[in-house]
Formats: C-alpha cells, sequence, structure tokens
C-alpha cells in the first residue's frame, strides 16, 4: 500500500470527478496549445440560466420594474413630498398625490409609445407606435446579434464599436459613392454590414486563435472604433467638406432608407429589414446545421468538441455573423434616423441597450423582437413623460436597469412572486397530496 | 453508538427519494447499505448528514432522538463522513486538514498546528495508518488520503463512520486494506454504514446488508447470501451478472497504435511509449485505476489531444493528427467516459443529441438546413431499438436517468458504420438493468466483426467483457493478458507489478 504512488495521470488526485473534467477541457493554463477556454461549468450553468430563462421571468421582471419605477416617480414627486408633510392628519392626501403622479406618468408614457388619443387627428394619434417602432428597428438588430452570440456562449459587449464601424462604412459609401437609386442603398447596407461583421469577427478570431476572453477584447474595441471614427471624422475621409465639425457630410438621398408610411412619419424600411432578420435568425438558429452546431457548442463545448464540431471555428462564425447584425443596428442609425451627417456618438448607446434587450427576450429570435419594441416605446415614452408631467427621463433608465437586475436574479423574482424553482419542479404539489386522507379520516372519525 | 433511522421520509417535488425508511446500525457493526446508483442511498445519508432535513421520521442516537440543521451538527453528535470525493485540499498538509473546520488556535488567533500533528499521530498510530502529519495530501496516494479523511472524521470523536463508495477509486490492493481497517474500527466499538454497489466487498466485511430500491427497504440480507441473490434484490429481478459470449473470432489487426506518447497540457507525460493492437471481432480491454493514462489514450486516438507522438492507424490508414470529425468520419464510434461533460448536450432534446455528432451532412442535413422529419423517424426508429426510456423523443436528455443517457450516446455512435468501437467506462453510473444491455450491445458489435475497446475500471467489467485485458499503469501498458487472466494477477499489474510469467505468455506484449 505505502509504496503505491501517486496516480501521474490525474492533475489533482483528490478528486477523480476533477481529473476527468480538466482533461475534457485541455485548455487551462496552457498557453502552448490555446484551444478555447471553457468557464468552470457553474459560470456556464449561471449564465445559461440568465440567458435563457422562461418567458414568465421576463414578464415578471418587466411588471416589477415597472413597479418600482412607479416608487420612485412616487418618492421624487413634489407635491407627494408636501402631502406627505401632514400624512398622520390627512394620510388620504398623499395616497391621492401618488396615485395622481405615478399614473399621471405612466399614462404619459403609454400616450408617448403608443397611441395618445387627445391629439386631433387619426393620422397624429397613432404616430406614437410609429415612433416606438421606429426607435426598436436598431434596438431589434443589435439584440438579434447579442442574442446570437448568448447562444453560442459568447458575451458580445462590442456593440458600440461594431455600430460605429458600420456606421462610418455605411455613411461612407452612403454620401461618398454616387450610385444609382437602389443600387446605392444596398450597397451601403452592404458596406454597413460587412464592416461590423469584421469588427465582431475581429473578437471571435482572437478568442478562438488565442484564447482571449470576448468580454475583454469586445471592450476593448469599443475604445479602437470610438478612437478610430473620431480621428476619421476629422480628416477628408469622413469630415463634411468646409467644415470644422467631427461630423460627416448628410447621406445621398439615393442612400436613404425610404419612408414605410410617407413622410409625415419617421418609421422606414429599416423595420422591414429587421423582421426579416428576425425570421433568419430564428431559421438559423432553429433549423440550420450552423445553429445547431452554434447551439451545442452554447450549451455544452466539450460535448461538441467530442462529437466533431470545430469548436473555434464556430465562435468565429458566431461572432462575425453577431457583429453583421449589431452592424446593421448601425446601418439603420446612419441611413434611417440621422441621415444628415453622423458623429461619433451615432451608435447612441445601441450597443448596450441591445444587451438588455437580447436578456429580456431571453436570446430568442422572437423573443428579442417584442422586447426591443417594449425598449422602443420606453424611450419613445420617456420624452412624452418627460414634457407633459415633468418627470425625468432617467427613471426610465432605472426601469431598464432594473429589468436587467431583476433578470440576472431569477430567484428574486421567483421569490417575489412565489413561483417554483424549475430545477424542482412540482414542489408545490407534494404538500397537498396528503391533505385529503387527513381531512377523511377526520370525517370519518366524526362519523 | 446505535444509530437508527425511524421512518425517514424525503421528497423532492413528485419524488420521493425515501419512503419511510428504517435502519438500524448496533454499535460495533459494518452495516452495508446496498442499492442502484439512484435508489436513495444517498439521500438517505445526506439526510442522517444534516445537509437535508427529512420530511418526517426521525434520527435515533443512544436513544435520543436528534435534530440536525447541518453537517456541524451531525459531526457534533458523533457522525463521521468519508466522502466518495474527498473533501480534502491538496495544498495543505495532513495536519492542517485534519484541523480545518474545527481549527484550535493559540494567542491571537494563530493556529495550534502542534496538537492537530499529535491528534495525527494518536490515531493512525492507534489503526497502523502510518500517516505523515507534515506530508501535503496532494502528494499522497489516493488510498492514504482516504486514511485522511478517516482520521479527519475520528479527530471529531466519530463514533458513527459513513463510508460513501469508499472503494470506487481504490485498486483491488487499496480495497483490501480498507476492509482491513473498516474491521479494526469495528472492533474499536465504531458503527460504521458502508454504502456500495458492489456486491463482493459487502460480503466480505459486512455485518449485515440492507437492501435499498427505488427510495424503499426492499429487505435484509445476510452476509452469506449470494451474489445472484442481491443483485435480484437490488434491481428487483433477476440478473445475468455474467456476460454471454461466444469465443471471439479475431480477423486481422484493425488498429495498431505504435510507440504512442501522450503529453499533456502541462508538460508531463501521460501516456508513455504504448504499443498494442486490436484485432477485428475481439474486444480488447483497458484496465486500470482512474487516472492511470486510460482518458488521455483514448482521446488521443480520437484526435482530442494536442501533444500526440507515436504512430496509430486504422485499416493502414493513419488517424494520427487528424481533427475529431475526420476521426469521426473514418468511421470511430466513441463512448466518452463522461458522457453529461462529453458526451451529450444536457439541453438538446434525445432526437437532437442523436444527431451531434452527424450535424455535417445527409442525411441529417441537406442544404445547411436540418431535415427534422427525418431526424423525428430516426429519433423514434432508434429509441425503440436501443430501448431508451423516455417521454418521447422530444424529451431533454438531462432529464433522463443515467442509463437511458448513455443508451442514447450508444445509440447515436453504433447507428453509424463502424470501423472501430471506443467504449470508456461505458457503464459507470448506471443501473444494472442498463449494464446488462450495454454489454450486450458491446458483444453484439464485436461479433460483426468490428474491433472494440473498451476502458473501464471496474474489474468485474473487464473480466466479463474482454477477450484480451491490456492493464495500465503510470501511462504505460504494464501487460496485455488473456481474458481469463485471474483477477489477483489483475490487480497486481494494476499496481504496476509485472507477476511472473505474464508477459512470456502474450505475445503483443511489447509495451512494457
Amino acid at each position: 500500500m505505502s509504496d503505491s504512488p501517486v496516480t501521474p495521470g490525474s492533475q489533482a488526485p483528490v478528486t477523480p470527478a476533477s481529473s476527468a473534467a480538466a482533461s475534457g477541457s485541455p485548455a487551462s493554463g496552457s498557453p502552448a496549445s490555446g484551444p478555447a477556454v471553457e468557464p468552470p461549468s457553474r459560470w456556464r450553468k449561471a449564465f445559461n440560466e440568465i440567458i435563457g430563462g422562461s418567458v414568465m421571468i421576463s414578464v415578471l421582471a418587466v411588471v416589477l420594474a415597472i413597479v418600482a419605477g412607479g416608487i420612485l416617480i412616487a418618492v421624487t414627486d413634489e407635491n407627494v413630498q408636501k402631502a406627505a408633510g401632514y400624512f398622520f392628519a390627512r394620510p388620504g392626501d398623499t395616497f391621492a398625490e401618488i396615485w395622481k403622479s405615478v399614473s399621471g406618468a405612466y399614462v404619459a408614457l403609454f400616450q408617448g409609445a403608443v397611441f395618445n388619443p387627445k391629439r386631433p387627428e387619426f393620422v397624429d394619434q397613432i404616430k406614437p407606435i410609429t415612433e416606438t417602432l421606429t426607435f426598436a428597428t436598431p434596438l431589434i438588430a443589435a439584440g438579434l446579434g447579442v442574442g446570437l452570440a448568448f447562444r453560442v456562449g459568447m458575451f458580445n459587449i462590442g456593440g458600440r464599436g461594431q455600430m460605429l464601424i458600420a456606421a462610418a462604412c455605411a455613411g461612407w459609401v452612403g454620401f461618398t459613392l454616387h450610385l444609382p437609386w437602389g443600387i446605392h442603398l444596398v450597397v451601403a447596407i452592404l458596406a454597413g454590414v460587412i464592416g461590423g461583421g469584421i469588427w465582431g469577427g475581429i473578437a471571435g478570431l482572437l478568442k478562438a486563435r488565442t484564447g482571449a476572453h470576448e468580454v475583454i477584447v469586445t471592450i476593448m474595441l469599443n475604445y479602437v472604433a470610438f478612437y478610430l471614427v473620431s480621428y476619421l471624422l476629422r480628416t477628408p475621409v469622413l469630415q463634411a467638406p468646409g467644415s470644422n465639425n467631427p461630423k460627416s457630410p448628410p447621406i445621398d438621398a439615393t442612400a436613404v432608407l425610404p419612408d414605410l408610411l410617407g413622410p409625415q412619419f419617421n418609421l422606414h424600411l429599416g423595420f422591414i429589414i429587421v423582421i426579416a432578420a428576425t425570421v433568419f435568425v430564428w431559421w438559423l438558429l432553429n433549423r440550420s446545421s450552423l445553429g445547431f452546431k452554434f447551439r451545442a457548442v452554447g450549451l455544452n463545448p466539450n460535448a461538441a468538441r467530442v462529437a466533431g464540431i470545430d469548436v473555434k471555428n464556430m465562435y468565429v462564425y458566431a461572432m462575425l455573423i453577431s457583429g453583421a447584425l449589431v452592424g446593421l443596428a448601425g446601418v439603420f442609425q446612419v441611413l434611417g434616423t440621422v441621415t444628415t451627417g453622423f458623429s461619433s456618438g451615432i451608435d447612441a448607446g445601441i450597443g448596450f441597450d441591445a444587451i438588455t434587450v437580447a436578456l429580456l427576450g431571453r436570446s430568442k429570435p422572437w423573443g428579442i423582437f417584442v422586447a426591443g419594441i417594449l425598449f422602443g416605446a420606453f424611450k419613445a415614452g420617456g420624452f412624452a413623460m418627460q414634457a407633459s408631467q415633468g418627470i425625468p427621463i432617467d427613471i426610465v433608465l432605472v426601469v431598464q436597469s432594473l429589468i436587467v437586475l431583476f433578470i440576472a436574479a431569477p430567484p428574486l423574482v421567483r421569490a417575489v412572486f412565489r413561483l417554483p424553482d424549475p430545477a424542482n419542479p412540482k414542489k408545490p404539489k407534494a404538500p397537498k397530496t396528503p391533505k385529503p386522507a387527513v381531512e377523511t379520516r377526520e370525517a370519518v372519525a366524526a362519523k | 453508538m446505535k444509530l437508527e433511522l425511524r421512518g425517514i421520509t424525503k421528497r423532492f417535488g413528485a419524488l420521493t427519494a425515501n419512503d419511510h425508511i428504517d435502519l438500524t446500525v448496533e454499535p460495533g457493526e459494518i452495516h452495508a447499505l446496498l442499492g442502484e446508483n439512484g435508489a436513495g442511498k444517498s439521500t438517505l445519508m445526506n439526510v442522517l448528514y444534516g445537509l437535508y432535513q427529512a420530511d418526517e421520521g426521525e434520527i435515533v442516537l443512544d436513544e435520543v432522538v436528534q435534530h440536525f440543521a447541518g453537517p456541524g451538527d451531525a459531526m457534533n453528535a458523533g457522525i463521521g463522513m468519508v466522502h466518495q470525493h474527498f473533501m480534502l485540499i491538496p495544498v495543505f498538509t495532513v495536519a492542517e486538514n485534519v484541523m480545518l473546520g474545527h481549527e484550535q488556535t493559540g494567542f491571537a488567533g494563530q493556529l495550534d498546528l502542534v496538537a492537530a500533528r499529535k491528534v495525527v499521530r494518536e490515531i493512525s498510530n492507534r489503526f497502523g495508518f502510518h500517516v505523515d502529519p507534515d506530508a501535503l495530501v496532494g502528494d499522497l496516494p489516493v488510498g492514504v488520503q482516504q486514511r485522511v479523511e478517516i482520521i479527519k472524521a475520528l479527530s471529531r470523536d466519530a463514533r458513527v463512520l459513513v463510508f460513501d463508495e469508499p472503494t470506487a477509486v481504490l485498486t483491488p490492493q487499496e480495497t483490501d486494506e480498507l476492509m482491513a481497517i473498516m474491521r479494526q474500527l469495528k472492533e474499536s466499538g465504531t458503527s460504521i454504514v458502508f454504502i456500495t454497489h458492489k456486491l463482493r466487498e459487502v460480503r466480505e466485511v459486512a455485518d449485515r446488508i440492507t437492501v435499498i430500491r427505488l427510495g424503499k427497504v426492499v429487505g435484509e440480507a445476510s452476509p452469506t447470501a449470494t451474489n445472484a441473490e442481491l443483485a435480484s434484490l437490488m434491481v428487483g429481478r433477476a440478473v445475468e451478472l455474467t456476460v454471454q459470449k461466444d469465443p471471439a473470432k479475431p480477423g486481422a489487426a484493425a488498429l495498431v497504435v505504435d510507440n504512442l506518447s501522450v503529453i499533456d497540457p502541462r508538460g508531463q507525460v501521460v501516456v508513455r511509449d504504448v504499443s498494442f493492437d486490436v484485432k477485428a471481432g475481439e474486444i480488447l480491454a483497458i484496465a486500470g485505476v482512474q487516472g492511470n493514462g486510460q482518458t488521455e489514450l483514448t482521446e488521443a486516438l480520437m484526435g482530442l489531444q494536442d501533444r500526440v507522438t507515436g504512430e496509430i492507424t486504422l485499416d493502414g490508414k493513419t488517424l494520427r493528427g487528424l481533427s475529431v470529425r475526420k476521426v469521426l468520419n473514418s468511421g470511430v464510434g466513441f463512448v466518452p467516459e463522461d458522457r453529461k461533460e462529453d458526451g451529450l448536450v444536457g439541453e438538446f432534446t434525445i432526437a437532437e443529441n442523436l444527431m451531434l455528432d452527424r450535424a455535417d451532412g445527409s442525411p441529417f442535413v441537406k442544404g445547411g438546413g436540418l431535415q427534422l422529419s427525418f431526424l423525428n423517424t430516426f429519433a423514434e426508429e432508434k429509441s425503440k431499438e436501443f430501448d431508451v426510456r423516455s417521454q418521447g423523443i422530444q424529451t431533454e436528455v438531462g432529464r433522463l436517468s443515467g442509463g437511458n443517457q448513455q443508451k442514447v450516446v450508444l445509440a447515436r455512435e453504433l447507428s453509424r458504420t463502424l470501423r472501430l468501437f471506443v467504449a470508456a467506462q461505458p457503464t459507470r453510473g448506471i443501473d444494472v438493468g442498463s449494464i446488462e444491455f450495454v454489454h450486450k450491445r458491446i458483444v453484439a458489435t464485436r461479433d460483426e466483426g468490428i474491433p472494440v475497446i473498451v476502458v473501464s475500471t471496474e474489474l468485474d467489467e473487464v473480466v466479463a467483457l474482454a477477450d484480451r485485458i491490456a492493464v495500465m499503469y503510470r501511462g504505460g501498458i504494464v501487460g496485455i493478458v488473456p481474458g481469463d487472466t485471474p483477477r489477483d494477477v489483475l490487480g497486481l499489474m494494476m499496481a504496476g507489478e509485472v507477476p511472473a510469467g505474464v508477459l512470456p505468455a502474450d505475445p503483443e506484449g511489447a509495451a512494457a
């Protein structure tokens, strides 16, 4: 016994399981071979739960966030504060004021985002919903990109950089090349999509070849893109001639996304394109061979590798497509929303909002579509809320942030609404079953 | 100390893991708890150790009802547990590990290591353990690490010791020594609960045997019961313990491995200069204690290892240096040893897992799109053929039992046209009924004339399946012996010794 030596194969003979796990991913700590670094499985499990939880959690997270937002509105409202000063004399006043401020805020949000019956003409009444869809268009596109990366197990935080590069490419084509109507638009869109794709693909390539973590790489590429575009906006490449501002010339009319519902609405062709993109991503993930491999890699990279799937290539392809979709959002910004020339703030924070949209949509294409519209509504309605009720638009940002917070903590949402834990299903049923038996026994005894 | 469990019931939602289990362990008794994986043994012990709270029933120690809110309470009451996966910190010394959790401190929080060393020495002298208190745990052999666990429990005055599958990681010789230790402990008055599913060990040391099936006590047996009796109690029906197979009709050497070495990412040589061949229509079993290079050897065959030297040829074509995809395409079927980690995507359905390693082309993929209707017909057919018990082919594989999961892996691999079949730990952690099925399919594969490699740490499985046995130790092959080699010879080989007369009897033993 005492001469039986250390087993050489297992790196940590203490737990045989760990040696099996370690051999499954020989990557860790080897700079030489550098295959894909797998995060520990506990982190992956939490990651999968956050990005892939149930629809119910998403809906309830929104509800909770709106309730919390309501509390904030009430607390910060001056009238409520005044009434609360004599709360014990006339508590009714406080509650009335709370109701007035909170309901006023959310009614304004609704009127700004969906339908405003106070306006005289029907066209004006339904204008808010078209505004919502306009705001939603780039959010959905970028959300699809981030969500696709999620499904392959990657966090694409580089939405800003990919959007900026895409916007610069599409914008440059838009005001430099003078092509015929139709072709110009298509070339500009393609240029943007390819630009975004390459910017995302760089991150994927670095992850696959060197094992660099995509979160770090994409964040750093955001800075590279921002300063690169800022620099180009001060050179003749992107800067409007004769101007001193870091701003590009306006886009040619031939490259602008046409309005869908006529000039009185801002809604542009991008919305149709984003519907097509949603269908495409759905098909890709659920019906294509590539998507099958994407999902396998996202859920269990070790099993995918053993099944002969080239995990590294999947990371590169996924980031290419993810970047292209996020790039589409940049294209919409520059060819649809701000056609009078863009600056380095053209991404408007959409690259980061897209992460929230993808989380809320559970990384599923149609979920992201719905979540994008909700966030578009928040954006459109937030302005109306500020204008009519004097409630700072920051409240909307707080609500958006709270949604992410609640989604990231499913047990919290489950606790608030007393939902069963999916990992431990049907729990509330168990204590119920013995009850009837007891009752009948008592009934028998009573007889 | 007398331990009594009275009517312990533990439910997880709709599942009743323990259903009114009664168990009495007398002082100085070794009580074996026998049952298949998933029978509820571990749940029961976690209730006893305070990790779970029982829904009904009570734990009684020496006629006093106990309420354990956590393992701390259980330890204070005198219950110690030796876990299957040791709860030790490899970079700490033995003494540090033993004191961990109830550190004695002196002035200004300084650790009292002297006292801890004394405790270790005292206990190891009492039982003749020969454990150095200052050795780093990570440097110790697995068998000695287990003794550290035992010392740890005894240092907290445990009067009831629970051994949870203690022999899973031990060589046959280490197992024998553990048995001796258990008898010694018993003589000193310690009560022992011995959890296992290995019948031979139970009959060797147990005073009484309680068999658990599906969360219920299905019977008590005495150690004189035969293996067949115990096995049929465990599974509820008569079980074939030996695999029915005809003598192999080996053909020409199909897989030839020549001077194969594997270097792991840490730069260690984990497979050393291994040479063997497998003939068409024979089963070569690779035996050995876990962690002696078997995992890396199979991974090297599959193209999963990066730094491989030597040569691997299958039917004259080289496999070395090919990608996993190409190895699979050249007709190699592979059952990985950790099916949850490497074999299946738990969140995928049965159907999706059945096409996992064929996601590239016909018949499952045409023009870049999945052929879902074909996949569904295929999955229905295969789950019937391989007896996968589920609520349908759209069930997530992660929800299936271990045995059914393994059948999904087998169905996937065996439904391709194979030229070589590699099964690593094909029956680890699955129920006896599924083991029977898996063994039958492996033998059937052999009888189709396919060369088969079975890697197993279970001697029973090796002996049951093998036509020839290669024993691995420290990355090398100790020797290749015929399938009917006695167990004690195999046991010695697994510990690295080459019994006299083994090598001359084996013409292929070029390795060692």
